[in-house]
């Protein structure tokens, strides 16, 4: 074992790179969430709706989705979608930060799968009689499912939703293939600069851990607050 | 597309086999399946640690589970791509590091199937083959686990399916499994990158969703039995 520094690391510029990297990170984490919320929710009504085709829909979606890696859908939306695109908007996407929006694009398309099963079996979790009363009182199905069974359902997939939200920031990672520059990509670029592998390995794996560990913490509390039996008594 | 599969599917399905390693669709089973079977073992011993009365076993074990189900799984592929070859004192090639790092890491969520297998056993279960006059270990081998392993088999197929998924992450270390022949594709033709990663989406979902379905059937006889 070679003698451990931690001070270059926690001065100038490596210091600097990391933070960086951890910025974006938890950027990527906080945009994805905003995108893949509503997204998982509208799944999750398609998969629970009265039509079939809808249905049918919803579900190709999520097995599609989950029955491939996050990896791969990185390296689709960052090599294959841009060339999809017409000559003038291919040129915009190639000049912005594309690494960035792939990687969001994927990570919004990924988590929405998931965090979809995990809504829609809360909203099963919702006792029928309330669509049926709603309904009764004179709510279309739709308004019925937004101000009557929704909330319910979202109150009880908080946990859920929480882990699911720990997954999306260890799975940011991810992101390091298609040279997104976050946290551990600058972990690599820290590691090459400095050859002080594992000190800076030591601190990311400590970043991760404190993210993860809190909303771990979160996702205990939100489950004891909130659970049916809690709220009931 | 009938012409990049005509010209790469060998490649595609073993790598550089047989005139080089292994590779392709083929390492990506071996090594999922690899890992699954050695994370088994290890898992179910993490799982029983962290059910016993004895603090200084739960704790720790404890703690280690929690670190590895916080930290991200490329994190630990680096942490083995770097630091075995310090520990063990010689290179330690691509298959193995990932095999490791695929059983340390699986091994923690295991871990946390067995756990809650064995948590969702009335506690009577426990009480009752003490009370016959068995060790703890007996009643662990011949009463507990027998009935939380019943039915854990579901979970291990969901299991199986991110393990596949996972073992994509071996392209960052520059292994030659599935993903990384589709870059390398990708890299020789270049003009079609659709579809060449439309193909590797479909290889993977082919082999999952089929896991899925298998774990699907797997969950309905035992719903039956």
């Amino acid at each position: 074992m070679p003698d451990l520094s931690f001070a270059p690391l926690l001065q100038g510029d490596y210091l600097a790179w990391l933070l960086a990297g951890l910025r974006l990170s938890l950027l990527l984490t906080g945009l994805t969430l905003l995108t893949a919320l509503p997204l998982s929710i509208a799944i999750a009504l398609l998969r629970l709706s009265p039509l079939r085709p809808l249905r049918v829909v919803g579900e190709a979606y999520v097995e599609a989705v989950r029955c491939v890696p996050l990896l791969v859908h990185m390296l689709f939306w960052y090599f294959g979608v841009p060339e999809l695109l017409p000559d003038g908007i291919k040129e915009t996407v190639y000049a912005g930060q594309i690494e960035v929006v792939s990687a969001w694009a994927a990570l919004t398309l990924y988590t929405a799968a998931y965090m979809s099963e995990d809504i829609r079996s809360g909203v099963r979790a919702v006792p029928g009689v309330q669509l049926s009363a709603a309904m009764a009182l004179g709510f279309s199905y739709l308004a019925a499912m937004r101000l009557v069974v929704l909330p319910q359902a979202l109150r009880i997939t908080l946990p859920p939703l929480l882990s699911q939200t720990l997954n999306l920031w260890k799975n940011t990672s991810i992101a390091t293939v298609i040279g997104t520059a976050e946290l551990m990509y600058q972990a690599q670029r820290v590691e090459s600069a400095t050859f002080r592998g594992f000190e800076t390995f030591a601190l990311v794996t400590a970043a991760y851990l404190s993210v993860s560990l809190l909303l771990t913490a979160l996702a205990h509390w939100a489950q004891a607050r909130l659970s049916p039996s809690g709220a009931r008594r | 597309m009938s012409e990049l599969i005509d010209t790469y599917w060998i490649y595609f399905l073993v790598g550089q086999y047989p005139h080089g390693p292994l590779g392709g669709l083929a390492l990506t089973v071996l090594l999922a399946t690899l890992g699954l079977v050695l994370a088994l073992p290890l898992g179910m011993a993490l799982g029983v640690a962290r059910f016993s009365p004895q603090a200084w076993l739960r704790r720790p074990v404890t703690a280690w589970i929690w670190v590895i189900r916080g930290t991200p799984l490329l994190m630990v592929v680096f942490w083995a791509y770097f630091f075995l070859p310090v520990v063990t004192g010689h290179k330690t090639n691509q298959f193995n590091t990932m095999l490791i790092a695929l059983v340390v890491f699986d091994a923690a969520y295991l871990a946390e199937i067995v756990h809650a297998g064995l948590r969702a056993l009335p506690r009577g279960q426990l009480g009752a083959a003490l009370s016959l006059g068995m060790s703890r270990a007996q009643a662990l081998r011949l009463v507990l686990l027998p009935q939380a392993t019943r039915h854990m088999l579901p979970s291990l197929m969901n299991q199986f399916v991110s393990t596949i998924k996972e073992t994509s992450l071996g392209t960052i270390i520059g292994l030659s499994e599935l993903s990384y022949i589709a870059n390398q594709i990708n890299a020789q033709v270049l003009v079609k990158p659709v579809e060449v990663y439309v193909t590797l989406a479909g290889s993977y979902f082919v082999m999952c969703y089929g896991l899925t379905l298998m774990g699907r059937a797997a969950e309905r006889r035992l719903a039956r039995a």
